[in-house]
């Protein structure tokens, strides 16, 4: 049993502004007076503090299906996916970020798991939309989504990653927070048809299938090969995520999920599947998505994602306001199965200690870590490394350079640096 | 008699049954329909680098520019030298430097899959809108700007297939991605203490980069001060969901009395005075009964923001 820390620690976000220090520093004033001027009663902050009870103790709440939805509470409207300025040139072909110094446990609320599309979100028409199977198999089939959902299903947790995630920090540091250093990742409950079901139901032709194309029903139509001994292992053509029909930004109403492997196979608003005797070098696997190495030769079909991990608490942009307890907190995942051991160092990787992971522990699913740490008010470098149940250990940033350089974009899995200034601002750094 | 005819109307029934749920024999669950060739046809649009998939047809170059012009040039650039997107020429035998140009003349390995990305996915706003001549006539354009192909060429099924891209050979597949098993190319030890006699910071967050993704403090922290929680709903609602909301339709309906007294009725009642609204407000801060009949209306105790919200939307009832 772990001895129950003796200071208690607060984080909140950082002020950068000198009136949000104010603001901090003098909030019951601030308070009072916002209160003062909407109520025009003489009512001050404490008022709804104890012994005094909060306004909506003294009045109704809203009645049931005042949002038949449901929504977050209006003040974690900050709660939001966001993009990075710059990285891409439209809006129609680009991606969000998600949230993750934000978020808790390991399921990624369906509404903030990061988008990536290549021509806009199409309004799919479920009754209009249809898969075909087809290529090298006995019995070519058409289904509608309703021909889909009546398949036995499985309900499975796992991660989608892009390739592209951390990519903006192959050289350099130059995004702020873990938003945009890791935030094109996202781990939702999945519910499909195993795609092995569907190809067996074809007839694919077992002497000559060696791969699988998916191809997207939205205007880009975006191709990916993925390999038959992975599209029967544990591929599944999804309709559900976290308990309902999949958002339209995730592929509404079919999506590919291919577990482990880079965010661009699980192909969505998923309209074909063709069988083939040879990988298609589409443009997402020729163009995009292959990764440059010294030398100049471009490394294609890097279909896995390596173990990877980082604290998302304490992170980049927040403030610490106490010395004293902290919770250390993040996340850890490997495309090759699942999380054995996540080390965190406060001195930039001199000296590790190992974390508590949070069960579940799951196979390419996100895992949760946790770790106690005491604040000295010094400066303390926070990094988290990942090892999977294959024994990879996550790699710096310089082992990764030693053997890829710094213009590959994709499969940037190196440990991350926090940094904590004595102020107690938290920094992305990368060190040596 | 009557025995023989049922037997033959579930006979009947059975083969119905069987013929939805069964068409193919050989298939487990038979559910979906078969996919027909003219089907497949329409959506089979994938062009792989042996020439599997290419369509019949020819393009020239200079029927290329024409379209190119017309269609791409606003995003790619009359050159290809692109405006804001993806530059299509240039950079070739750069990328071995320290500032590859990453073009599609400089990095793509096949011509074909110039012509598959084009087919399905240009151009950008009207995808899937060109023919096969226009496809093969806008590749052999793009590969001309390349210098990969004479201004006089002409590319079909055939010639395609021959075109030698400069980075043909420069992809591999030797690495250990393809597969869950594969070979990792680093080799991390999970040392535990005293792993680095110094840690020095390579890179901090450059300066330019500092402010560029907005108030990163709003973005990272959990709900602050309170929230607006005494600034109430109005703005964030229309006043008819602010009523439901605030419990008022309990009580009143906006046409019917339930326990209160309807809207309308409210409304009507105070229609020619021109106090009524600071008049309602005291009454509904206050609580009472009396105005409408016995039964006590609560005191309210929203914020006076929402309150004459409200009020104003109830006086604006009459019927």
């Amino acid at each position: 049993m772990s001895r129950a820390p003796r200071v208690p620690g607060r984080i909140r976000p950082a002020p950068e502004s000198s009136s949000r220090r104010r603001f901090i520093g003098s909030g019951a004033v601030v308070a009072a007076t916002l209160a003062a001027r909407t109520t025009g009663a003489a009512e001050t902050a404490t008022d709804f503090l104890p012994p005094a009870d909060p306004p909506w103790s003294r009045t109704l709440g809203a009645p049931i299906l005042a949002s038949p939805y449901g929504a977050p509470a209006r003040h974690e409207a900050g709660v939001v996916r966001r993009q990075s300025p710059g990285l891409t040139r439209t809006a129609l072909s680009s991606v969000s970020f998600t949230p993750l110094q934000n978020l808790f446990g390991i399921i990624t609320p369906s509404g903030l798991h990061y988008e990536r599309h290549h021509a806009g979100v199409p309004d799919v028409v479920p009754d209009r939309h249809r898969l075909m199977v087809h290529g090298l198999v006995r019995a070519p089939r058409l289904y509608t989504l309703d021909d889909i959902v009546r398949f036995p299903s499985v309900s499975r947790i796992h991660f989608i990653e892009c390739g592209a995630n951390t990519g903006m920090e192959w050289a350099n540091v130059a995004v702020p927070t873990v938003q945009y250093t890791h935030g094109m990742l996202g781990c939702s409950e999945w519910t499909g048809v195993p795609l092995a079901l569907l190809l067996d139901e074809a007839g694919f032709d077992r002497k000559r299938a060696r791969y699988v194309l998916a191809e997207g029903a939205d205007g880009a139509s975006l191709t990916r090969t993925i390999p038959l001994d992975m599209a029967r292992d544990d591929v599944l053509v999804v309709y559900g995520q976290n308990g309902e029909m999949l958002r339209p930004e995730q592929g509404y109403p079919l999506r590919l999920l291919v577990p482990g492997v880079q965010g661009v196979s699980s192909v969505k608003w998923l309209r074909r599947l063709e069988v083939g005797d040879a990988p298609w070098n589409t443009r997402e696997e020729s163009l995009h998505y292959v990764d440059l190495m010294p030398g100049g030769i471009h490394r294609q079909y890097t279909w896995i994602q390596e173990a990877k991990s980082v604290i998302t608490s304490p992170s980049g942009g927040q403030l610490l306001l106490d010395r004293g307890y902290h919770e250390i907190t993040g996340l850890a995942w490997s495309g090759r199965g699942k999380v054995a051991r996540v080390d965190v160092s406060t001195d930039g990787g001199r000296n590790w200690r190992t974390a508590k992971l949070q069960a579940p522990v799951l196979s390419k699913a996100l895992t949760r870590f946790r770790i106690d740490w005491t604040w000295s008010g010094g400066v303390a470098l926070l990094q988290s490394r990942v090892i999977d149940e294959t024994g990879y250990v996550q790699p710096s940033i310089r082992e990764l350079r030693d053997v890829r350089g710094t213009r590959s974009i994709y499969h940037n899995n190196a440990i991350q640096t926090w940094r904590v200034d004595p102020a107690g601002d938290v920094s992305n750094v990368q060190v040596s | 008699m009557y025995r023989s005819r049922s037997v033959v109307v579930v006979a009947v029934t059975f083969a119905a049954l069987a013929g939805v749920a069964h068409a193919d024999p050989t298939l487990r669950y038979g559910f979906g329909k078969p996919a027909t060739a003219a089907e497949i046809a329409g959506w089979d649009i994938d062009v792989r680098p042996d020439g599997a998939g290419l369509p019949e047809g020819r393009g020239s170059v200079a029927d290329g520019q024409a379209i190119f012009d017309a269609k791409c040039a606003s995003c790619h650039g009359t050159f290809g030298e692109s405006t804001d997107y993806m530059a299509i020429a240039g950079g070739v035998g750069t990328l071995q430097s320290d500032q590859p140009m990453r073009t599609t003349g400089s990095k793509l390995n096949y011509a074909t899959t110039l012509f598959d990305y084009i087919r399905r996915a240009m151009p950008f706003n009207a995808p899937k809108s060109l023919t096969s001549d226009e496809v093969y006539a806008l590749t052999a354009y793009v590969l001309n700007l390349n210098d990969i192909l004479p201004a006089d060429a002409v590319l079909d099924r055939r010639s395609i297939v021959a075109v030698q891209m400069p980075n043909r050979d420069g992809f591999t597949t030797r690495h250990g991605f393809m597969r869950a098993d594969g070979k990792p190319d680093t080799h991390a030890k999970a040392c535990m203490t005293n792993c680095a006699a110094e840690v020095r910071l390579s890179s901090e967050i450059p300066d330019y980069a500092r402010d560029s993704h907005g108030d990163v403090a709003q973005q990272t922290g959990r709900a602050t001060g309170d929230g607006g929680a005494s600034a109430g709903l109005s703005g964030t609602l229309p006043p008819a969901e602010l009523a439901a909301r605030a419990g008022c339709l309990a009580c009143h309906g906006v046409t019917n009395g339930v326990i209160g007294p309807a809207f309308a009725d409210v409304a009507q009642r105070y229609r020619n005075d021109p106090t009524a609204a600071d008049r309602l407000l005291r009454k509904v801060q206050a609580g009472g009964a009396g105005s409408f009949g016995t039964v006590v209306m609560p005191a309210q105790r929203l914020p006076e923001r929402d309150l004459r919200t409200l009020i104003d939307w109830i006086l604006d009832r009459l019927q």
